[in-house]
C-alpha cells in the first residue's frame, strides 16, 4: 500500500491533468494580471460576466470539440452549422411563423440530422473525419445562403422576451453616478455552464466517457478491450453536432439575427479553446473543465488587448495566434520532458 | 453438361470481377472516374461546354475563351498548392490549413516591395527582386510552421492554426492596411496575358511547377525519404534519414509554391483584398489530395493523382458556376460531390461492392445449372 | 462436443486476397489443460487466435462452446469475451493513456457508470496478488513494456473466463516475470481453465503445456500429448521436414579471430541519454561477440549508443584505432556499421513501402539526397538479395508489410548486407520468428564472421547466442558486469554472472 502511494508520487500526474493545471494556471494569471495592470473594467464583476455572456455559444461548441477530439476525430463543420441553425431560426419565427419551442426543435433536428450523417460516414464507412466535416461545412455554408442570404434581425416577440431575460447576480459595482448596478448573466451562460458540468461528469464517471478517452488513445487496442470503437466515434460526432445547434441556438439567442457570416471561424476558435484547453488533437487527453478555460482564457486576450487601445482587428488576431503559438509550445515542451523522464 | 458449360461462366465472371477489383483498387481511379464523370455530365448537359473560342481582348490581343480554358486557368493555384500540400501531408500526416493566409502575405509582400512605403501605383522596384524576396518571405513563414510540426512536434493542423489566425491580420499589416493598386501592365503578365499569346500565363505556370516537382522526384530522393519519414519515422532515424529535416523541408517547399501561388493571384487583380484573397483555398488544396487518394494520416502519396485532383476540384467548380448556381450557395452542392466521392472510394464501401459482386458472380452459374 | 472439452473449433477457413491463411483446421481444448499451439511463422496461428476471438470473421467453419446447445457466433472482441474467452496478445493491447486499473476493467464493466473508488481498490488487489510494480492510478503509459504486458494478462486472468489466449505474452517479459505467469497459469489450470497457449520457446512450452496442436502453411499438421513428442520430433513436425543441423552449427566456426590487432571497433567509457553506465568495448575483425543480460539490464541501449541512434554523452569511439565521431546514425553508417533493431515493426520496417525500397534504402541514404539509384539497379539490387536469402514474397514491389515476420526480418538483413558493413550489430534479429528462419539467420552470422566482418549478436534466448558467440558480455542494471569468454562459455557460468557473480 505505502509502495504503491509512492509509485503514484514518482509517477505524477496524468497527461490530462497536467495539462488542465497548466490552463487553468494561464488563465487565472492572466485575468489578474488584467485587474492588477489595467484596472478599469477587469475590476467589474460584469466584465467578467459578459465575457461569459458573449463566449457562452462558444463555450458549448469547443464542448462539444473536445469530445470529439478526445475520441481522436475532428468536427470542421460547427462553425458554419451554427450560422445554419441562426438563419434557419431566424426564417422559421418572422417568415414561417413558428415558435420559440419549434424553434428549439429546429435547431435540434439540423444538429442531429447533420450528427447522424457526419457520424455515420466516420464511424461505419471510416472515412477521415476532417474531410466528412469540410463537406458538412461547405454543405451548412451553402445552405445557410440557400435559406435566406441577407442579414436581418428577429422581430418575434416571444423570442425578444427570452433574449431578453437576465439573471442577475448577488455581486455588482457602482456605476458613475453612484448607483448600484448588479452584475447578470443571459440564459445561455446557464445553457453553456450546464453543458459543461454534465460533460464534465460523463467524460470522468461514465462508461461512455471513459470509452471516448480509450478509442482515442489507441482504437485498436480499445477494440480489443471489448469496446464498440465505432458506435462511440458515431456518439461523439452525434453529440457534437447536437451541441453545435444548441450552440447555435444560444448564438441565436445573443445576437438575435440570422446571416450568412454569423459565427464565421467559430470552428477553428473551437479548436484553438480545445487546444489552449488542454486537448490534444491526436486524441486521448483533454478536459472538458480545461476547454471552458480554454474558451474564457481567448475572450479575456481579446478583452485585455483592445483595453490596450489597440484596437486594429488584425492585433486581436495576431495575439490570439500568438497566444495558441505560446500554448502549444508550452505543452508540447512539458509533455515532452515528461515522458524523457520516464525512460 | 451441365457441369461443362458451368466452369467457363465462372471463370469469366470471376476474371471481369477481379479486373473490376484491381482497377477500384488504383489509386488514380477516384481523380479519373470523377473526371469522367463531370465530363459526361457536361457532354450530355450541353456540349457547347467544351467549345473553345480565339478571340481579342480589350487591349486587341489575341485570347482564348472558353469553359476548358476557364478550368485550366483558375486552377492553376491549386495546382501548385497541392503538390506542396501532397508533400505536407505525406511527411507530416498532417495538413497545413494555413495556405489561403500565407498567400495574402506572399501578395503583400510583393506589393509592398513593388509600391513602396507610400503605396504609389508605379513600380517602384523591378518584378524579379519583389518576387524573390517574396519566395524568401512565404518559405520562412513555412519554416515556422515546419519548426513547430518537425522538431516541436506540435500536430501540423493545429501549427498551421496559429497562421491560419493571424496571417491575414499580417497580411494587413505589412501594408498598413492599405490597398496598393498597380498600374503598370507587365505586372498583370503573370495572372492574365501576355502580349500576344493566346493562352493565361498561369496555366504555363502550372504546367512549369508540376514539371519542376516531377524532375526533383525522379532525380532526388525526396519522394522515397518523405514516404519513408511518413510511414515510420523511427525508422527513418535509424537508417540515416533525418526526420525533422525532412519534414522541415516539405513546409519550406509548401511556402515556396505558397509564393507563386500568391504572385498569380495578386497579378490577376493587380491588387489584394487581405481578407478574401485565395479564401478557403486551403480546403480545396487539402480536398485536391484527398481526391487523389492519399491518406490524410501520411506515408505513401501519388503526386499525378494530387494534382489531377486540384483539376477535377476546379472543373466541378466551374461546372456548377456554368449552370447559373449561386456564387454563395456553391459550396453545398460542392459538399455533395465530395461526399459522394468520398463515400465511394471509402474501403468499407468498396469492400462491400466486392462482396456483392462476389455474389453475383457465384450466383449466375447456380441459376444455369438449375 | 467431445466429452470434457470446453471450446472445439471445427472446420476453421480464412481466406486473405489471394492467401489461404487458414484451411478446415480443427483445434480442441479441455478444461484444465494448457494447450501449446506451435507452428512457424504465417502458419496461421494468429489468424486461427483472431478468428476465436472476432477479430477477423472467420470464413468457414463452426465454433462450438461449453454450456452452449449451437454454435456460437463470435462477431467481435466483445462477443467473445462475453462467452467467456479472454484473450493476452503479443502486442500490447491496452490504451496508453488511461490509468492501469481502467485498462484492466474497461469494457467489461455492467452499468454505465464507473466506479473509481471500487475499481482501484479491486485493481490494487490483484496488482499486488500477481505482484505487478504498478499503481492503479498509474497512466499506463508511464509503466514499462513489461508491466503493460503483466496488466493485460492481470485483466485477461481476472475475467472470469472458461477460455485464456495467451498469444506469446512472454516475449517481453524476463525470466522471473514469466516464473510469475507459469505460476499463475498452474492455478488457473486447477480452477478448470482451458489455456491456449502461443509461444516461440520450446523451454516454455515444455515446462508447462500438456498438449501440442502444430499447423503448418494454414493447415492442422497434428494433436500431440507433450510426453510423446520429443523436441527435434516438434520441430520438424513445425517445419515439415527432418532436421539435423538445428544445434552444432557452432562447430563450423573457426576460432581465427586475431584477438591480438587493432580492434575494428573500440568504445571508451561510451555513455548515452538512455542512461546506461559507461561501458568499454571493442570488437575485432571476424569476431563474433554478444551482450547478454535479463530483459532491461541495458543491452540494446550499448548497441544503440554505438550506432549513434541514442545521443552519447560521454566516451569515445574509435575504428580501426582511428577517432571517429557518431552523432546519428549516419556516421556510423558512414563509418561501415550497420545496426539491425530490437522492434521489428516500430524501428526496422518501413511498413507500406515495397520491399524493395526497404532494402535499398540504407544504401540510398548513404548515397546521397541527390543520387538516387535507377529503377533498374534498385530491381537488381532487390532481386539479388531476395534470392540470396530466399525471401518469400510475390514480388519487390508487394509492400514488406503483407509479409510474414520471418520475412520482414530478413529484408532489413538483407539491407543491412546491402551496405557491405565492416560491422554489423544484430539486435534480437530472432525474436518471434520461426525456427527455421531463426537457424538460417545463426548460419548468416557464423558465414559473414567466416568472411572477415565483424558481428555483435543479441539475443534473449541464451542458446542462440552460445550457438554464435565467442565472447559474451554480460549486463546487469544498465552496467557492464563481467566478459565471458572461451570456456566459461555456459549457461552456468552466464546465470552466476547475471545473478551477481559470486552466486553459485
Amino acid at each position: 500500500m505505502k509502495e504503491d502511494k509512492t509509485l503514484l508520487k514518482k509517477h505524477g500526474m496524468s497527461d490530462t491533468n497536467t495539462l488542465l493545471t497548466i490552463t487553468i494556471t494561464v488563465f487565472v494569471l492572466m485575468y489578474v494580471f488584467a485587474m492588477v495592470f489595467l484596472k478599469g473594467a477587469f475590476l467589474k464583476p460584469q466584465t467578467f460576466c459578459n465575457l461569459l455572456n458573449e463566449n457562452a455559444a462558444l463555450i458549448i461548441l469547443a464542448c462539444g470539440m473536445s469530445l470529439v477530439m478526445i475520441t481522436g476525430g475532428i468536427d470542421i463543420s460547427v462553425g458554419y452549422l451554427t450560422a445554419l441553425v441562426c438563419m434557419s431560426c431566424a426564417v422559421h419565427l418572422d417568415y414561417g411563423g413558428g415558435s420559440v419551442p419549434t424553434a428549439m426543435l429546429l435547431a435540434l433536428g439540423i444538429g442531429v440530422a447533420f450528427g447522424v450523417v457526419q457520424g455515420f460516414l466516420v464511424a461505419y464507412l471510416e472515412i477521415q473525419p476532417f474531410i466528412i466535416t469540410l463537406a458538412g461545412m461547405f454543405f451548412a455554408k451553402g445552405m445557410t445562403t440557400i435559406v435566406n442570404n441577407t442579414q436581418f434581425n428577429v422581430a418575434h416577440e416571444g423570442f425578444q422576451a427570452l433574449k431578453a431575460t437576465r439573471i442577475y447576480l448577488p455581486v455588482g459595482s457602482v456605476n458613475r453616478l453612484g448607483n448600484y448596478v448588479p452584475a447578470y448573466v443571459e440564459i445561455g451562460v446557464i445553457v453553456a455552464l450546464v453543458v459543461v458540468a454534465v460533460l464534465f461528469v460523463v467524460l470522468r464517471w461514465t462508461r461512455l466517457g471513459r470509452s471516448f478517452y480509450a478509442v482515442g488513445g489507441n482504437n485498436q487496442s480499445a477494440n480489443m478491450l471489448g469496446i464498440n470503437v465505432k458506435r462511440n466515434k458515431f456518439y461523439a460526432h452525434l453529440l457534437c453536432s447536437i451541441l453545435a445547434s444548441i450552440g447555435g441556438f444560444v448564438y441565436f439567442l445573443h445576437v438575435g439575427s440570422g446571416s450568412p457570416s454569423h459565427a464565421s471561424g467559430y470552428e477553428m476558435n473551437a479548436i484553438a479553446s480545445s487546444i489552449i484547453g488542454g486537448t490534444l488533437l491526436t486524441g486521448g487527453v483533454g478536459n472538458i473543465a480545461g476547454t471552458f478555460f480554454g474558451v474564457l482564457s481567448l475572450g479575456t486576450i481579446k478583452n485585455i488587448v483592445s483595453s490596450l487601445g489597440l484596437d486594429e482587428a488584425w492585433w486581436t488576431n495576431i495575439t490570439v495566434a500568438f497566444m495558441i503559438c505560446l500554448f502549444l509550445i508550452i505543452q508540447s515542451v512539458v509533455l515532452m520532458r515528461k515522458n524523457k523522464k520516464k525512460v | 453438361m451441365s457441369t461443362e458449360t458451368k466452369t467457363p461462366v465462372r471463370k469469366e465472371s470471376r476474371s471481369i470481377g477481379e479486373m473490376l477489383k484491381g482497377l477500384v483498387r488504383q489509386q488514380m481511379f477516384i481523380p479519373v472516374a470523377a473526371l469522367l464523370a463531370l465530363v459526361l455530365f457536361n457532354l450530355i448537359a450541353d456540349p457547347s461546354f467544351f467549345a473553345i473560342k480565339l478571340g481579342t481582348n480589350s487591349a486587341g490581343d489575341p485570347v482564348l475563351t472558353g469553359y476548358l480554358i476557364t478550368i485550366l486557368d483558375n486552377a492553376s493555384e491549386l495546382v501548385i498548392l497541392a503538390i506542396g500540400m501532397t508533400l505536407v501531408t505525406a511527411a507530416s500526416g498532417g495538413q497545413d490549413i494555413s495556405v489561403g493566409a500565407t498567400i495574402a502575405i506572399a501578395g503583400s509582400v510583393m506589393l509592398r516591395v513593388l509600391c513602396g512605403a507610400n503605396a504609389s501605383s508605379t513600380m517602384q522596384a523591378p518584378i524579379w527582386v519583389a518576387f524573390l524576396i517574396c519566395c524568401v518571405v512565404s518559405m520562412l513563414f513555412g519554416a515556422f510552421n515546419g519548426v513547430l510540426v518537425a522538431y516541436l512536434k506540435i500536430q501540423p493542423m493545429v501549427a498551421t492554426l496559429i497562421l491560419f489566425t493571424a496571417g491575414r491580420s499580417i497580411a494587413a499589416w505589412i501594408n498598413n492596411n492599405q490597398l496598393p493598386i498597380i498600374s503598370d501592365p507587365v505586372f498583370s503578365y503573370a495572372g492574365t496575358f501576355i502580349p500576344g499569346c493566346p493562352v493565361p500565363t498561369p496555366i504555363f505556370i502550372a504546367i512549369a511547377c508540376v514539371a519542376v516537382i516531377f524532375l526533383v522526384l525522379k532525380f532526388t530522393n525526396l519522394g522515397l525519404y518523405t514516404q519513408a519519414v511518413g510511414i515510420n519515422a523511427q525508422s527513418s532515424r535509424l537508417n540515416g534519414i533525418n526526420p525533422e529535416k525532412i519534414k522541415f523541408l516539405a513546409y519550406v517547399i509548401l511556402g515556396l509554391c505558397v509564393a507563386v501561388a500568391g504572385y498569380i493571384k495578386v497579378s490577376r487583380f493587380s491588387t489584394i483584398n487581405y481578407s478574401v484573397v485565395a479564401k478557403d483555398i486551403e480546403m480545396d488544396a487539402i480536398l485536391a489530395v484527398a481526391l487523389g487518394g492519399n491518406a490524410l494520416g501520411g506515408g505513401k502519396f501519388n503526386m499525378a493523382a494530387s494534382i489531377l485532383g486540384a483539376y477535377v476540384i476546379q472543373f466541378l467548380t466551374t461546372t456548377l458556376f456554368k449552370f447559373n448556381v449561386n456564387s454563395s450557395a456553391l459550396p453545398a452542392y460542392k459538399a455533395v460531390v465530395v461526399i459522394i466521392l468520398v463515400v465511394m472510394s471509402a474501403p468499407a464501401v468498396k469492400a462491400k461492392l466486392g462482396s456483392l459482386h462476389k455474389k453475383n458472380g457465384s450466383a449466375k452459374p447456380a441459376k444455369e445449372a438449375a | 462436443m467431445q466429452e470434457g472439452a470446453v471450446l472445439e473449433l471445427r472446420g476453421i477457413s480464412k481466406f486473405f486476397p489471394g492467401v489461404k491463411a487458414l484451411q478446415n483446421v480443427d483445434f480442441t481444448l479441455r478444461a484444465g489443460e494448457v494447450h501449446a499451439l506451435m507452428g512457424e511463422n504465417g502458419a496461421g496461428k494468429s489468424t486461427l487466435i483472431k478468428c476465436l476471438t472476432g477479430v477477423y470473421p472467420k470464413d468457414e467453419g463452426e465454433i462450438y462452446m461449453a454450456g452452449h446447445d449451437k454454435a456460437v457466433n463470435i462477431r467481435s472482441p466483445q462477443d467473445a469475451q462475453n462467452i467467456g474467452i479472454s484473450t493476452v496478445y503479443q502486442e500490447i493491447t491496452l490504451c496508453p493513456n488511461l490509468t492501469v486499473a481502467e485498462n484492466m476493467y474497461i469494457g467489461r464493466t455492467k452499468g454505465s457508470v464507473t466506479h473509481w473508488k471500487q475499481m482501484n481498490r479491486g485493481a490494487e488487489k490483484i496488482l499486488s496478488e500477481l505482484g505487478i510494480p504498478a499503481a492503479p492510478g498509474q497512466q499506463l503509459s508511464s509503466c514499462s513494456i513489461a508491466v503493460q504486458q503483466m496488466v493485460a494478462i492481470a485483466r485477461a486472468v481476472d475475467m472470469d473466463c472458461k477460455v485464456l489466449i495467451l498469444d506469446e505474452p512472454t516475449s517481453s517479459l524476463d525470466e522471473s516475470e514469466v516464473a510469475k505467469l507459469f505460476n499463475l497459469m498452474r492455478d488457473l489450470k486447477a480452477r478448470g481453465v482451458g489455456i491456449i497457449f502461443v509461444t516461440h520457446f520450446l523451454d516454455q512450452v515444455y515446462e508447462i503445456s500438456d498438449r501440442i496442436t502444430v499447423l503448418r502453411d494454414g493447415q492442422l499438421v497434428g494433436e500431440y500429448v507433450i510426453e510423446d513428442m520429443p523436441r527435434v520430433q516438434l520441430v520438424s513436425k513445425m517445419l515439415g521436414k527432418e532436421l539435423g543441423d538445428i544445434s552444432g552449427i557452432k562447430e563450423q566456426s573457426d576460432a581465427s579471430v586475431d584477438m591480438g590487432s587493432v580492434p575494428v571497433l573500440e568504445a571508451e567509457q561510451l555513455a548515452s541519454t538512455a542512461g546506461i553506465k559507461p561501458f568499454d568495448f571493442s570488437i575485432h575483425k571476424g569476431e563474433v561477440n554478444g551482450f547478454t543480460g535479463l530483459l532491461g539490464s541495458g543491452r540494446s541501449e550499448c548497441v544503440r549508443a554505438i550506432f549513434g541512434a541514442d545521443r552519447t554523452v560521454g566516451g569515445t569511439i574509435k575504428m580501426n584505432g582511428k577517432p571517429v565521431k557518431i552523432r546519428k546514425p549516419l556516421d556510423a553508417m558512414k563509418n561501415g556499421i550497420g545496426y539491425l533493431p530490437e522492434d521489428r515493426k516500430l524501428d526496422g520496417i518501413v511498413g507500406d513501402l515495397s520491399v524493395r525500397d526497404n532494402i535499398i534504402l540504407a544504401l540510398q541514404v548513404m548515397k546521397g539526397f541527390f543520387k538516387p539509384f535507377s529503377r533498374a539497379q534498385a530491381e537488381a539490387f532487390a532481386d539479388e538479395y531476395i534470392k540470396l536469402l530466399e525471401i518469400k514474397t510475390a514480388s519487390s514491389d508487394t509492400p514488406i508489410n503483407s509479409l510474414s515476420g520471418g520475412n520482414q526480418q530478413k529484408c532489413i538483413v538483407a539491407r543491412w548486407l546491402l551496405t557491405n558493413p565492416v560491422y554489423l550489430i544484430l539486435d534480437e534479429p530472432t525474436r518471434g520468428i520461426d525456427v527455421g528462419t531463426k537457424t538460417e539467420i545463426q548460419k548468416l552470422v557464423l558465414q559473414l564472421a567466416g568472411e572477415g566482418k565483424s558481428v555483435t549478436f543479441i539475443s534473449s534466448e541464451t542458446d542462440e547466442m552460445l550457438n554464435t558467440c565467442s565472447r559474451l558480455i554480460v549486463m546487469r542494471d544498465r552496467k557492464v558486469v563481467g566478459e565471458l569468454k572461451g570456456a566459461d562459455l555456459n549457461q552456468d557460468m552466464i546465470m552466476a554472472t547475471i545473478a551477481g557473480g559470486e552466486a553459485q
